[in-house]
């Protein structure tokens, strides 16, 4: 039953309608909760007792570094799923994926950074894994983006670039527990934990609200982008040209 | 209201991490609706192109 079901859900066609179904909730739901998450994070959360009011940083840092790694695991996941089975839906999903994993990756830089100057007395660290490790994310994105700019044919493209998505993927539990490996100065894992997020609830609840929003983000524009990649790769097939043309009536 | 703004000193940092954020996150919204958009214009532009082939029916006078 789930086999067919995955099966009808592969398929261009009946994806594109989904995701034309599905787009408005997701943006609604994802706007709502970020502007939830915003004013948790800077109203209704407490001052830290070591930062002040600048550990507010997090509610941004955190859910677009997150992205960045979490759109780069479903990017490297289709390319393999692509890779492998030859479905034609994956490798799309991992090309709209790249842009957006890329744009969060660099934000996750630029707010780290940010966040780093008054409280590491640096905007970065070049001895410090964390950083450098994410830093590498954003470049495996870029060469991901690179290569499929540099290569004509399409599914040449498709093959190659999932080759690089699925190899780079080593990169992500490295960052993940680079902060316990080795010495950094980026801080240890907060909500991860074997005993528990260290952190109370009223500054946890917003994390949580904040990060979710992020990700029904991604969902929501990776749907906006799939849908316009799906018409240029089926462009030659009936049900595209037919949609065209009732549109246009 | 200023002591919100100030945010214990931290404000310059605090504003600017959040302005970005909201920066990325419009360009994305814009940046993704444009590729779509274009798509679209696209496939419609080789529909055309396609029905201008079609033979048409002269009238003859």
């Amino acid at each position: 039953m789930y086999l067919r079901w995955f099966h009808k859900l592969s398929s261009p066609p009946y994806f594109y309608r989904l995701a034309s179904i599905l787009s408005p909730w997701l943006s609604g739901l994802s706007i709502a909760l970020i502007a939830a998450g915003t004013y948790g994070g800077l109203v209704l959360a407490p001052p830290d007792y070591l930062q002040g009011d600048g550990f507010r940083m997090i509610y941004v840092h955190v859910p677009s570094a997150y992205l960045g790694m979490m759109a780069y695991v479903v990017m490297a996941m289709a390319a393999a799923v692509g890779f492998i089975w030859r479905i034609k839906l994956a490798h799309a999903v991992a090309v709209s994926a790249a842009p957006l994993g890329a744009s969060f990756t660099l934000l996750g830089l630029v707010t780290g950074a940010i966040w780093g100057k008054p409280m590491w007395g640096t905007f970065w660290q070049w001895s410090d894994a964390r950083l450098v490790f994410f830093l590498m994310l954003f470049f495996l994105y870029m060469g991901y983006l690179a290569l499929r700019g540099v290569t004509e044919d399409r599914d040449k493209a498709d093959r190659l670039s999932a080759v690089l998505a699925v190899v780079g993927v080593i990169n992500i539990p490295i960052i993940h527990y680079s902060v316990e490996w080795w010495t950094t100065l980026h801080q240890g894992p907060t909500i991860t934990r074997l005993d528990g997020p260290s952190i109370t609830m009223d500054m946890l609840v917003p994390l949580l609200v904040m990060i979710a929003g992020f990700s029904f983000f991604f969902v929501w524009l990776l749907f906006v982008r799939l849908r316009g990649e799906i018409l240029v790769r089926e462009q030659k097939s009936r049900w595209a040209q037919e949609l065209m043309q009732r549109s246009r009536v | 209201m200023m002591e919100f703004l100030r945010m214990g000193g931290y404000g310059a940092y605090v504003w600017s991490a959040y302005g970005i954020t909201l920066m990325v996150l419009i360009i994305n919204i814009w940046w993704t609706y444009r590729f779509y958009k274009k798509s679209r214009e696209a496939l419609g532009g080789i529909l055309g192109n396609f029905s201008k082939h079609q033979p048409t029916v002269r009238k003859i006078s």
